[in-house]
């Protein structure tokens, strides 16, 4: 198996994920295009972990420690939109500007 | 002895002065008044034992000096003296100040603020007091300038009355012009001779010190700070105004305060006039022309303050006249008669003006004769005695000083005093023949006078009769009395005396026949020479010639000042305040709140990072 396959879904998928982010209107999809890239993340992880030029363990195990962070991070991220929602009935991006200078 | 040092007759009116302002809420108006007498009172005591000194007995010449501050080591002294012409000075602002005092609790009474009125008068007098015993220069113009801030707030003193507040300002502003000639002097003489005081000064223009051109320039100043105070030509107009001011005021300002300071400091810096040939003819020229240029209008002004006032500006003119043909003898004596009768005047002119419940128009007036004698023989008095009939005082002192023109040989100031002199008693007649003549024209009832008010003229009637005697020589055989200041050698020659009493008693005629024998012929007399009564009238459109020539062009560069100043110094600064706000704009535009231009940017950022740093170490 060639080491530039899994790096190339890497990079597809947080390419994909950056878009995500940078174009979606609607918050949630901001914050699942976020998952993405952790993924995309993780995967180079574990790719390094097993193919790289010293393969040890610690990839894997970061891997893990980032799905965990990824977790909680959605999580909060969550709970934040909620909020928002509550209070101004949007989670479109683009009218969430309240720090306009 | 206490009455020799000088600093005690200025020290009384001052204490009453703070006393006054101090507690001018909580005293009652029948104690302040009676303090400011006593502090008046005071001093007056003291100027007459020591006039009394200076006639009869002794040598009173002293000075006293006090130590006051150093500027680079050179000590500076308060510094006073006591001359001839100081206790004249002393006596005549302290007789003066104290009949005016008493003189106002009948013409002030009821007035809200008399306490602030008797503090005002009793800080001028203090000042002018002070005035006249500095022996240094610095001292003087302090002094000098208390006094004109004092006429300021007397003028001014009904501040509700437009005229009286513009009347205020315009003295206060015409003399400060005068005052920048005297302050110019005084530093000028401080650089060439390096003191203020007067008699090391006096002998840097014995020894040579200061002569020639710098000491002409300095004399001249000095001169302009003179005219500016004593309302010569051309600073003359603030004193007609000055009337707004009550009429006590009126008389403590024309007969012994504000504008005796100028003459006075023209006497006591004569020395610096002596050595300058040009600075006299200049002093000579410019009061003799006015004393003729005011007593020309006097003729045909119909208030009868104005009258005065034009009068005082002509009397003050020929004392500057007496000046400037170098006798400081002749003038300082017509200054304290001119002190006597024109506080007379004044106050009579005030009684007359309370008579007829403020009226001071003079077409209004006639008939008072017979109304009451207590105005009319005063003011007659006063008429006499200022038109220079013997024996009242205004004769001896006119006589002076035409004497002492004479002396000096110049022909054309001598036909100007004589000239000046019918018209002074033409328009004193004629102001008197209006006032008190014939039958009232107008349909006032005559008010009853205060006795406070009767009290002061007839003290100033009596001096006004007998002051001219002060100048025969006493018995003293003392060479330093009062009545010895450089006096004249000799007498007066009889033509002169004729002549100078011819053209008064010409002038009276030419008034009586006008105004009393041929009534109303006055009026078609000045329809036929109507261009000279307007020119007359209208005071030579002096006032309307500094409204143009000066008030004017100052308002149009006020204007084009405010101009530059809303729209280029205003521009400048809208400007700056523009273009923060927009930097401040470009940048708030930048901070949208999208968070995902924010992570675009970011993204860019990092890829120019990346970028640059590949490149980076694949060129290094």
């Amino acid at each position: 198996m060639l080491i530039a396959s899994y790096l190339a879904l890497a990079a597809i998928l947080f390419v994909i994920g950056l878009i995500g982010v940078l174009t979606k209107r609607n918050a949630v999809i901001v914050l699942f295009s976020l998952e993405l890239m952790l993924n995309a993340a993780n995967i180079n992880f574990v790719t390094f972990s097993k193919m790289g030029l010293v393969p040890n363990l610690n990839g894997q195990v970061f891997a893990l420690f980032n799905v965990v962070v990824a977790a909680a991070e959605a999580a909060v991220g969550l709970a934040i939109l909620f909020a928002i929602y509550r209070n101004r009935e949007t989670i479109d991006a683009e009218k969430l500007n309240l720090l306009k200078g | 002895m206490m009455f020799t040092w000088a600093w005690v007759y200025p020290l009384f009116p001052l204490i009453a002065f703070v006393l006054l302002i101090a507690l001018r809420d909580v005293m009652k108006k029948k104690l302040a008044v009676i303090v400011s007498l006593i502090g008046i009172g005071v001093s007056f005591g003291f100027a007459v034992y020591l006039t009394w000194m200076g006639i009869f007995q002794q040598s009173v010449i002293q000075t006293t000096k006090y130590q006051w501050f150093s500027i680079a080591g050179k000590p500076l002294y308060l510094d006073f003296m006591l001359e001839p012409l100081n206790i004249v000075m002393i006596f005549l602002v302290s007789l003066v100040s104290l009949l005016v005092q008493i003189y106002s609790m009948g013409y002030m009474k009821g007035d809200a603020r008399i306490t602030t009125f008797y503090a005002y008068l009793s800080l001028f007098t203090s000042s002018m007091l002070g005035l006249v015993i500095s022996a240094n220069l610095l001292q003087i113009y302090f002094f000098w300038e208390l006094v004109g801030l004092c006429s300021f707030l007397l003028v001014g003193f009904w501040y509700f009355k437009p005229e009286a507040k513009e009347a205020a300002k315009k003295a206060f502003i015409i003399t400060r012009i005068g005052d920048i000639g005297l302050l110019i002097a005084i530093f000028m003489i401080f650089q060439k001779v390096g003191s203020f005081d007067l008699r090391v000064i006096q002998h840097a223009v014995d020894s040579g010190v200061l002569t020639g051109g710098a000491l002409t320039t300095v004399a001249i100043l000095i001169f302009v700070g003179a005219v500016g105070k004593s309302g010569q030509f051309p600073l003359h107009t603030w004193l007609p105004d000055a009337m707004e001011g009550p009429t006590p005021v009126s008389a403590l300002i024309h007969a012994a305060t504000m504008v005796a300071a100028g003459v006075y400091l023209v006497g006591n810096l004569f020395f610096l006039f002596e050595g300058s040939e040009v600075a006299l003819t200049t002093v000579a020229y410019i009061g003799g022309f006015t004393a003729l240029f005011a007593a020309t209008i006097a003729v045909t002004q119909n208030d009868i303050k104005r009258v005065l006032a034009y009068s005082t500006v002509s009397q003050l003119g020929f004392m500057m006249l007496g000046m400037g043909v170098g006798s400081v003898y002749a003038s300082s004596f017509h200054l304290l008669m001119h002190g006597f009768f024109k506080a007379l005047l004044f106050l009579a002119a005030g009684a007359v003006i309370v008579a007829l419940h403020h009226e001071q128009d003079i077409r209004k007036m006639g008939g008072l004769w017979k109304q009451s004698k207590w105005l009319s023989i005063p003011f007659l008095i006063g008429c006499l005695s200022i038109s220079g009939i013997p024996p009242f005082s205004g004769f001896f002192s006119k006589d002076e000083i035409l004497y002492a023109i004479q002396l000096s040989g110049k022909k054309d100031l001598l036909a100007i005093g004589l000239l000046t002199t019918f018209f002074t008693a033409f328009y004193m007649f004629r102001l008197f023949y209006l006032v008190f003549a014939k039958k009232s024209r107008g349909d006032q009832k005559v008010h009853s006078i205060s006795r406070s008010m009767k009290v002061s003229l007839a003290v100033l009637a009596v001096f006004s009769i007998v002051g001219g005697f002060f100048s025969f020589p006493t018995t003293s055989a003392n060479a330093e009395t009062i009545t010895q200041i450089t006096k004249l050698q000799g007498h007066a020659p009889l033509w002169l005396i004729g002549s100078a009493v011819g053209a008064s008693l010409l002038g009276i005629l030419l008034a009586t026949f006008l105004y009393v024998w041929r009534q109303g012929s006055a009026d078609g007399l000045a329809k036929r020479l109507s261009w000279l009564y307007q020119v007359s009238y209208r005071k030579y459109w002096i006032d309307e010639l500094y409204q143009m020539m000066f008030v004017s062009s100052l308002k149009a560069v006020a204007w084009f000042l405010n101009g530059f100043d809303r729209f280029v110094v205003g521009g400048i600064v809208r400007f700056v305040g523009w273009g923060t706000m927009s930097i401040g704009r470009l940048g708030s535009m930048m901070q949208n709140g999208q968070i995902q231009t924010y992570v675009l940017v970011s993204l860019i950022a990092f890829l120019i990072l990346f970028v640059s740093l590949a490149f980076g170490r694949l060129i290094g």
